[in-house]
């Protein structure tokens, strides 16, 4: 570094700043013809001062934009499928099977098989949907809580949480991730109840992660071993009885 | 965007002249933009090897074949190729307006985001990400019922998707003031401040490009930074500006900016300061300046000149704000011998020269110990040298710094006039501006 040698001293630690010279101001400093008066200045934003480093910065976005990359060159594999029971489907790169095993695997509900974008929602799913202790709870107190991540309020039923989320927060009525709760229970047999409802709402939510009825019979022609090179974070799917629920493990 | 993936460039086309020309014509443009105050930039992630060029217009007619073939096609990968076709005439703005103004086209794209197969996921978030770059308002708010889900995703585990979200909520946010009224109530802050802890580079760049235009919002200041300023994203981002080896250059751009934003609008920079944001910021800028390459004149570097010369007067606009009223920052100033590096910078432009003219004003005024570490010196031949150019603001600041440096140094008088000073003076004794303080001057001088 070419800097003057006291600030090199002074950066590398040398004993902090001298006592500061002593103030003697004259009156007739600054005093008429002459102006000068020291004051912190503040510009507003969109201050003409901003404008050359305004100008670089959107050079800089749209210099980004300008940089098209190739298509990314996927890793690619022989083909495997999906070791997660019930998921046959096959995979040729890797990129793609961890992208599929991150949105359908990693947050599944054990008992229901229902999958979730993240795991908060997957959280409070098995807490509704699951937790027979919460049953109980909510006939005596508010216990839905709001979805949205930051609102702490809570609703006497799923339909008044609904509500809430349509009114306050403009969330859509038909959100994804917020159905109700269907009047079966966790004894039904999850693969028929799973294909029933798949056939109900093809290309609704990512609530099923096995096939709907159009299965190829999932024979094994091809190797079906994970690549070791897939890593991802903590295993597939959490159940209530496993919940130790706040471990987030990526 | 400095991660891996980005790095590959297409060869150029054409030659280093054509693209400066380009480059100034870019910048006269941005330049039009800001003083008609609408600058806008976004950020397009394209992944595709034939460039935005292939983009033809596909008919009405097509955009229904396609949509109706990706929601429900029997064959996965006739699914997929048929949103990819969809996503590429995205490209094209004609093909933006025909698809937003086909019946439950909007509907069934968030339905294949929202669906069971991870690659049509993508392939739909792509084509939102297509849409969001329009220049077109309506098209922007066309994408409106996507948002909740967008939103959602931030707290997934899929990096490469998550990037993709929120480069497309970047750029819905800055088209569309209605998108931003939804995107408050709908938790983009607490959606923000939890995405913030993601280890991902990219994502979090991403997520500084989405905070910055959040911050560029004219309804910024009363409606958005105080929700920030009450989160935790002040905290972190302070954190990922940390000078050091986890330093990430492009995740510190985005969030500088958001920081630059934030302080400008003058909300509460209080909170900024509690947060430590003074020291992170100093130190920062001292990292950044020591990795300057070396250069032959010494002190310049301070100032990062040679490569950055619209960095100086903000530079200089910090050491005036920090010596106006403190005596200890002038002292440091004088103890540090940054006198000679600034002198040096007189002669660069009218305005940084009247800036280092006003940080010599605020050491000079405040007294007789300061203003005998400014002469003897070379202080008084380079004063000297400004009252020969023509600029009259730096004329007139050059006769205040004179007026105090005789004032409380006289024996810099004797010296100036050896050095001719009053020939100097006279150059302007006609200018109105100036006609009463060279007069002043010129008495105190005789009368020395």
């Amino acid at each position: 570094m070419l800097f003057p040698p006291a600030l090199c001293a002074r950066l590398a630690g040398a004993p902090g700043a001298a006592e500061p010279l002593p103030v003697e101001r004259d009156p007739t400093a600054g005093a008429a013809p002459f102006r000068f008066v020291p004051r912190p200045v503040r510009f507003p934003r969109d201050h003409e001062f901003f404008e050359d480093g305004d100008v670089q910065r959107h050079l800089y976005l749209q210099d980004v934009l300008t940089q098209v990359s190739e298509a990314p060159e996927k890793s690619m594999v022989p083909e495997f499928t999906c070791q997660v029971a019930g998921c046959c489907q096959v995979f040729a790169a890797l990129e793609d099977y961890q992208h599929h095993y991150h949105m359908l695997h990693a947050n599944t509900c054990s008992l229901c098989s229902r999958a979730f974008p993240s795991g908060h929602l997957l959280d409070i799913h098995i807490l509704e949907w699951h937790d027979s202790l919460f049953q109980i709870l909510a006939q005596r107190q508010d216990m839905y809580q709001c979805l949205v991540e930051g609102c702490l309020e809570k609703f006497k039923t799923s339909q008044d949480r609904k509500d809430h989320m349509v009114r306050f927060h403009l969330y859509p009525a038909d959100f994804r991730f917020d159905k109700p709760k269907t009047s079966r229970g966790p004894a039904m047999p999850v693969a028929a109840d799973l294909l029933a409802r798949a056939l109900q709402d093809d290309g609704a939510a990512m609530e099923v992660c096995s096939e709907p009825t159009a299965l190829p019979p999932c024979t094994r022609t091809y190797n079906h071993r994970i690549p070791s090179t897939v890593c991802f974070g903590q295993g597939a799917t959490r159940g209530f009885k496993s919940s130790k629920k706040k471990n987030k493990h990526h | 965007m400095w991660s891996g993936r980005q790095a590959r460039f297409r060869p150029l086309a054409c030659g280093v002249e054509e693209l400066r020309r380009r480059r100034r014509e870019r910048e006269a443009a941005l330049r039009k933009a800001r003083r008609e105050q609408h600058l806008v930039s976004k950020r397009l992630l394209r992944e595709d090897a034939e460039g935005p060029c292939a983009a033809e217009l596909l008919r009405e007619v097509e955009v229904q074949q396609f949509l109706r073939l990706a929601q429900s096609g029997t064959d996965e990968k006739e699914r997929e190729k048929a949103l990819v076709s969809l996503r590429r005439g995205l490209q094209h703005p004609e093909t933006q307006q025909t698809f937003i103004r086909l019946e439950g086209s909007v509907r069934t794209l968030v339905g294949l985001l929202t669906s069971n197969r991870a690659l049509l996921q993508l392939e739909a978030a792509r084509c939102l990400h297509e849409l969001s770059h329009s220049e077109q308002s309506a098209v922007a708010e066309a994408c409106l019922p996507a948002t909740s889900y967008l939103l959602t995703y931030l707290s997934g585990h899929s990096s490469d998707f998550i990037e993709l979200c929120l480069y497309t909520l970047g750029n819905l946010i800055v088209e569309s003031e209605a998108v931003r009224k939804q995107l408050l109530p709908q938790g983009i802050v607490p959606a923000l401040a939890a995405c913030i802890q993601s280890p991902y580079v990219a994502v979090l760049e991403a997520l500084g490009y989405v905070l910055s235009q959040l911050l560029q919002a004219k309804e910024a200041p009363e409606k958005i930074i105080p929700s920030i300023l009450d989160s935790t994203l002040p905290q972190h981002m302070l954190r990922l500006m940390q000078p050091g080896p986890k330093l990430n250059l492009g995740v510190a751009v985005e969030f500088a900016w958001c920081l630059h934003y934030i302080t400008c609008s003058q909300v509460n920079n209080a909170v900024l300061i509690t947060h430590g944001a003074l020291a992170t910021l100093v130190l920062l800028l001292l990292d950044l300046a020591g990795t300057v390459q070396r250069v032959d004149d010494a002190g310049l570097e301070l100032f990062f000149l040679q490569k950055q010369p619209s960095l100086l007067p903000e530079g200089l606009w910090l050491l005036n704000n920090l010596t106006a009223n403190s005596p200890t920052f002038c002292t440091s100033l004088l103890s540090l011998d940054l006198l000679e590096p600034l002198l040096q910078l007189l002669p660069l432009s009218n305005v940084v020269c009247i800036l280092v003219l006003t940080v010599l004003c605020n050491v000079a005024e405040k007294g007789p110990a300061y203003c005998q570490r400014l002469w003897p010196g070379p202080l008084l031949s380079c004063v000297l040298n400004t009252l020969t150019l023509s600029d009259t603001e730096v004329v007139g600041q050059s006769l205040e710094l004179l007026q105090l440096l005789f004032l409380y140094q006289p024996e810099a008088i004797q010296d100036f006039l050896q050095q001719s000073g009053l020939q100097a003076l006279e150059q302007h004794q006609e200018e109105a501006q100036l006609r009463d303080r060279i007069r002043a001057l010129q008495q105190t001088a005789i009368h020395a």
